[in-house]
């Protein structure tokens, strides 16, 4: 049997790390006043790590831990909502690309970044009852695909470096 | 272990064949919104989809939209652009959001419900707007 206090531990762990990166996002976006509500999707880092090396199953469980958590420390009702619609998407969309085996953890968060932003404009929508939103998607999608890039080179790294004795 | 490696190399490729389609589709978007878009002569504010007004961009003017219980955004209009000046939100986001003044431009404030939107009036009273 394995040992079930050290998954719970790790499982912790990850959810901290993805939550501290949620709010150094946070801290840095003031860097970027050109670009309102642009965030670089750092937590994802973790959660492309975990899809990777511990299954879809670890990766779901942190990936809403976080966003519940960041939504209630950090935001409000709203920022759930959209942020829990974004989530889902992205994390379906990299499951099933990470199954296909045709993309490198790198094409496979670019796509989660990119989905993650049209499942909260999506959400916008609905929520606004208004299309005109479709602006914020062009400009999304160019973000959404470099943060995308920069994130799934992060994730690589520890998809690639991290001795498994580390990972329980 | 070359086949270990031809695989790399595919998912490297397919990775880079994937960001150069979604930046194509993401540029010709941009070109079609941004560029090749003739200017509005209205602003239309919405707040939480029903119409809250109307105002013609040829004419500066401030707009205070009161929106819920307690939601506030000042919209301001110069020079035949349109910008939020203030929200009662905490994001500020539509604040910092650049003057609109090309059709189908809008801003858009999450927290409030708020949205002001270009169009095109055929029939406002504003026959000197400038396209």
């Amino acid at each position: 049997m394995k040992n079930r206090s050290k998954t719970v531990a790790f499982i912790g762990l990850c959810t901290a790390l993805a939550l501290i990166l949620a709010y150094v996002e946070i801290l840095i976006q003031p860097l970027f006043p050109t670009l309102p509500g642009i965030k670089m999707g750092l937590p994802n880092i973790i959660i492309v790590f975990l899809l990777y090396r511990r299954g879809a199953a670890s990766a779901i469980g942190v990936s809403l831990i976080r966003i519940l958590l960041v939504s209630l420390l950090f935001g409000n009702v709203m920022a759930l909502f959209y942020s829990l619609a974004g989530g889902a998407l992205s994390i379906a969309v990299m499951i099933i690309l990470k199954k296909l085996r045709f993309l490198s953890p790198v094409g496979v968060s670019v796509a989660g970044g990119v989905t993650h932003n049209v499942g909260q404009i999506l959400m916008a929508m609905l929520l606004l009852d208004t299309v005109e939103l479709g602006y914020y998607l062009v400009v999304l999608t160019v973000t959404g695909t470099v943060a995308g890039i920069l994130v799934g080179l992060c994730g690589a790294i520890l998809i690639n470096n991290l001795p498994n004795k580390l990972i329980s | 272990m070359t086949e270990q490696k031809n695989t790399a190399r595919a998912h490297r490729r397919n990775d880079i064949l994937l960001i150069v389609l979604l930046l194509l589709v993401a540029g010709a978007g941009i070109l079609y919104l941004f560029v090749f878009r003739d200017s509005g002569n209205v602003v239309k504010v919405t707040v939480d989809g029903k119409l809250y007004g109307t105002y013609s961009l040829s004419e500066d003017r401030v707009e205070d939209i009161h929106s819920g219980e307690d939601g506030h955004n000042r919209l301001i209009i110069k020079d035949g652009r349109a910008y939020m000046e203030s929200a009662s939100c905490s994001d500020g986001i539509c604040v910092a959001h650049h003057p609109i003044f090309r059709d189908g431009e809008s801003i858009v404030c999450l927290p409030n419900k708020v949205v002001a939107t270009v169009i095109i009036d055929g029939d406002t009273d504003s026959p000197d707007i400038v396209a």
